[in-house]
């Protein structure tokens, strides 16, 4: 038995130390938001904010996580509330299939508490998720709404 | 207009037993209901049940993948019922009701854009005739004419009375009264619901990690299965040694399906990842290993010239018109083996005991599923049923029931144990039924004005019907390969009216296989015929839109018209920008995009900004065709540019995104939707565009560089000068 620390708080787990973090998530805590899309840190649906940074949870083992805390795609609201990213991403009817969307919205959440105006470059730089169902406009569009906001 | 109801007698009432969550009710609640409500409540028919709080459920049989095809139908549904939209939640039906009710919501299948074309008749019957036993209840209780009556917003109104009522508190009443045989639904022109940009039903979910899809399905006890099967297509498992993988942590079950593929068992995905690469495995290939992408393309290239060839579309003596012409023109283009990589790699959950197999999937066909499952299991289909969850995307990949097979095929080697099969990304990629390869040699004949009087397209190459339903093959030949070059039909007929015109095909087909990929054939036919307009029109000297203009029919040319003229084509650009243009007819819906496009000195491409029109004839919901439109042009684009599955030793190559590259964010150019509707027929839109995207920028980069790319992916073609 191991300890992580996701969405505020201390939780225990049964997991070879080379888990990646994303299989304890879905598999030991039930945190099913996080995707599986690729395994290789290519399509960023895993992706997690760690202390805050956004990482891509398939390609960091359990273990090198630490006490660092770990926030998934079920706490980033807040205090329940949407948070301004999830809020233009419903107002502007973002997600198409949905999958690759918890990514965005973190990759997106993370962008904006670095650079509360992001430019389209700064975009283009933060946000390398994959969609397949081609939601890039939407997103773009709703971050600056966000940004705005 | 007045149409006879082409829905049966009102079903009766699904109920029995919770068991699973509800399941056995044959209905999917997508929501949090309380199965105990819904069990209380009447339907008032296959489409429609509405609760005594007001809350209307509609049912969709359709999938939905991202394509905005729930919130559509449940748009047309609501326009027809007059109900309040705000309280409209859905469900989906399950494949084995509709089987046991006589398929009253007849076809579940998803794809061809059909969702919305297909069923609007009907699931706006529904509407309508839910609508008019609401009425007639309300009629009864207040001892008035139903005719004296009206609906609007859910509510009930008897003017001369004043006396409302709202749907609610009818709806028990209305369940129980004979549904009329007739009923006239609303003109198009008198939308309130329907026709408006309306956000989706299903969006909120998404954003916040609850939507569950197939891959988060979880039940009590579950195991999570992994499979490897042979890298070579249709190559069989000669012997494998799981000797080290069983001793492994969590491990339950090392075991072989269907004599090609290993299956590990354990209590996570991982552990069950982890095991299978310690599994070696031996296959039995045959002379597969011999065949690679070259091998392939020599197949093709001598179809080019075969004597032999199936003839999709044939006017006057294209022969004799070229050979007699002032000029010839001829071109070979060629279009790889594509992957759909839905976001969601594949997966499925079976449950399986010797007289009953159920299944939990996201699944574009659920009846297929169905009888996959049924297949697999050795069971009646009356004893298996399908759930379908949410899809992390479909493109047609997900209207293939193998990972459904593969998965009942695990459970029934653990009877008793649910068990959850997911596919790692690389088995995904190495496992598909790809967008097939073809090639095509283009031959014209233009007369001494440059006008084109004979066009002979030779198509070569593979054959989705012979690989996945030889079946429907017509005397041996694939009608659907000609997409987009048909003389007439609704799903993609060629546009233009040229006096003599011969198309056929020399069905070449490789052991890869081949299947329905979003736009399926229209996609390479699309390149071959717009890009080959457009070097007609340069060997005519003349413009590329005035040279279309002079063939295509009016509602092609009027599609292709809105795009320009919404696009600007024909006046200046910025410095170094080029504009190209396509069009096609696909899926009921004509379309037709301009990108406009620079190319850098060291061959650069940038795509800054595509236009695009559609006419899908009547528009039920513009901000989703919008949004369809846009993605249409990642999809297409991320395949012209990076598009391309290869084959060595018989296996396919690519393994996962760092082999096979999509297009990101930082590429996205700018869309812009024109939406020119006619009001006149139903369209589809997931798919039509798709095929103008690559002929638009190949076109425009044409004009910017000289170089006409003919072999797609365009990342194999260097755009440098003089390169
Ligand atoms: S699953 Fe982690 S980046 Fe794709
Ligand atoms: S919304 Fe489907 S992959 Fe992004």
């Amino acid at each position: 038995m191991a300890v992580l620390n996701v969405n505020g708080k201390a939780v225990e787990y049964t997991a070879e130390p080379d888990t990646p973090l994303l299989w304890v998530l879905r598999e030991q805590l039930g945190l099913t938001g996080t995707k599986y899309g690729c395994g290789i840190a290519q399509c960023g649906s895993c992706t997690v904010h760690i202390d805050g940074a956004p990482v891509r949870s398939c390609s960091i083992p359990v273990n090198a996580v630490g006490t660092q805390k770990v926030v998934t795609i079920e706490a980033i609201a807040d205090n329940g509330v949407l948070n301004k990213i999830q809020k233009a991403w419903v107002a502007l009817d973002v997600p198409q299939c949905g999958y690759c969307q918890s990514g965005m919205v973190m990759a997106a959440t993370a962008l904006l508490a670095a650079k509360p105006n992001p430019t389209d470059a700064d975009i283009d730089e933060a946000m390398t998720n994959i969609c397949r169902c081609g939601t890039y406009q939407q997103v773009r569009a709703a971050i600056h709404a966000a940004a705005k906001a | 207009m007045t149409i006879q109801t082409s829905l049966g007698r009102r079903g009766f009432l699904v109920s029995g037993a919770a068991v699973a969550g509800g399941f056995s009710l044959g209905f999917h609640l997508p929501f949090d209901e309380s199965v105990a409500h819904a069990q209380a409540v009447k339907e008032l028919n296959a489409w429609v049940v509405v609760h005594p709080d007001d809350k209307v459920v509609i049912r969709i049989a359709r999938s939905e993948m991202g394509q905005g095809t729930l919130t559509g139908l449940c748009q047309l549904v609501a326009e027809e019922l007059e109900c309040d939209w705000n309280k409209v939640t859905w469900e989906y039906p399950t494949p084995g009701e509709n089987l046991k009710r006589n398929r009253v919501w007849k076809n579940f299948s998803t794809g061809g854009s059909r969702g919305i074309r297909e069923s609007q008749q009907y699931v706006r019957e529904g509407g309508a005739i839910a609508r008019e036993m609401l009425i007639a209840a309300a009629a009864k209780q207040w001892n008035v004419p139903a005719a004296e009556c009206s609906a609007a917003n859910s509510t009930i109104t008897h003017k001369a009375s004043g006396k409302t009522v709202t749907y609610g508190a009818v709806a028990a009443a209305a369940a129980g009264l004979e549904p009329p045989k007739e009923v006239k639904l609303k003109d198009p022109k008198d939308w309130k619901v329907a026709g408006k940009p309306l956000p989706r039903l299903d969006t909120v979910d998404k954003v916040t990690g609850k939507q569950i899809y197939g891959m988060d399905h979880t039940m009590p006890g579950m195991l999570v299965a992994t499979v490897r099967a042979c890298p070579v297509i249709t190559g069989k498992l000669k012997s494998f040694d799981a000797s080290k993988a069983e001793k492994m942590p969590g491990v339950k079950k090392i075991f072989a399906i269907d004599g090609d593929a290993v299956v590990v068992v354990a209590d996570t995905y991982w552990r069950a990842k982890t095991a299978l690469d310690a599994v070696t495995t031996e296959w039995n290939i045959g002379d597969l290993g011999k065949v690679s992408t070259e091998t392939i393309s020599e197949m093709l290239k001598e179809g080019l010239t075969a004597k032999e060839a199936f003839v999709g579309n044939k006017a006057g003596d294209a022969q004799k018109a070229i050979e007699g012409a002032a000029k010839k023109v001829e071109a070979t283009y060629s279009f790889p083996y594509q992957h759909h990589v839905t976001m969601e790699p594949m997966n499925a959950t079976a449950l399986y005991t010797p007289d009953k197999c159920e299944v939990w999937c996201g699944t574009q066909n659920g009846e297929a599923a169905l009888a996959a499952a049924s297949e697999a299991a050795g069971l009646p289909i009356a004893k298996c049923e399908v759930y379908k969850l949410m899809l992390g995307g479909g493109f047609g990949r997900r209207g293939r029931s193998d990972y459904v097979r593969q998965a009942v095929l695990a459970a029934k080697e653990m009877p008793g144990t649910p068990i959850k099969l997911i596919w790692s990304r690389e088995e995904d990629m190495t496992h598909c039924q790809y967008h097939p390869t073809t090639m095509a040699k283009m031959t014209a004949g233009l007369d001494a004005q440059g006008n084109l009087v004979g066009l002979h397209i030779r198509i070569s190459g593979q054959s989705i019907l012979a690989s996945l339903l030889p079946q429907n093959l017509v005397n041996g030949m694939d009608p659907a390969t000609f997409q987009g070059l048909m003389q007439s039909g609704v799903e993609a007929t060629y546009g233009y009216d040229i006096p003599n015109l011969m198309v056929d095909h020399a069905m070449r087909n490789p052991h890869i296989t081949a299947g329905f990929w979003r736009g399926v054939n229209v996609n390479q036919n699309a390149v071959y015929m717009e890009c080959f307009m457009d070097e007609l029109a340069a060997a005519a000297g003349q413009d590329p839109l005035a040279y279309r203009l002079k063939y295509l029919k009016p509602k092609w040319a009027a599609v292709l018209k809105a795009a320009c003229d919404k696009a600007g084509y024909g006046k200046p650009l910025p410095e170094g920008r080029f504009h190209g243009i396509s069009q096609v007819m696909g899926y009921g819906s004509y379309v037709a995009g301009v990108a406009e496009v620079s190319v850098s000195p060291d061959g650069q491409l940038k795509i800054h900004k595509i236009t695009a029109a559609t006419n899908p004839g009547h528009v039920v919901n513009p901000a989703q065709i919008e949004r369809q439109v846009a993605g249409s042009f990642v999809y297409g684009l991320s395949a012209a540019l990076y598009g391309e599955i290869t084959v060595k030793d018989g296996a396919v190559e690519q393994t996962n995104f760092d082999s096979y590259n999509v297009m990101r964010i930082d590429e996205m150019p700018d869309v812009e939707t024109v939406l020119v509707p006619t009001h006149d027929f139903w369209g589809g839109v997931g798919e039509p565009t798709i095929a103008v995207a690559a002929p638009a920028v190949l076109n425009a980069i044409a004009k910017a560089t000289g170089k006409r790319v003919r072999n797609l992916p365009l990342a194999n073609n260097d755009l440098k000068k003089g390169a």
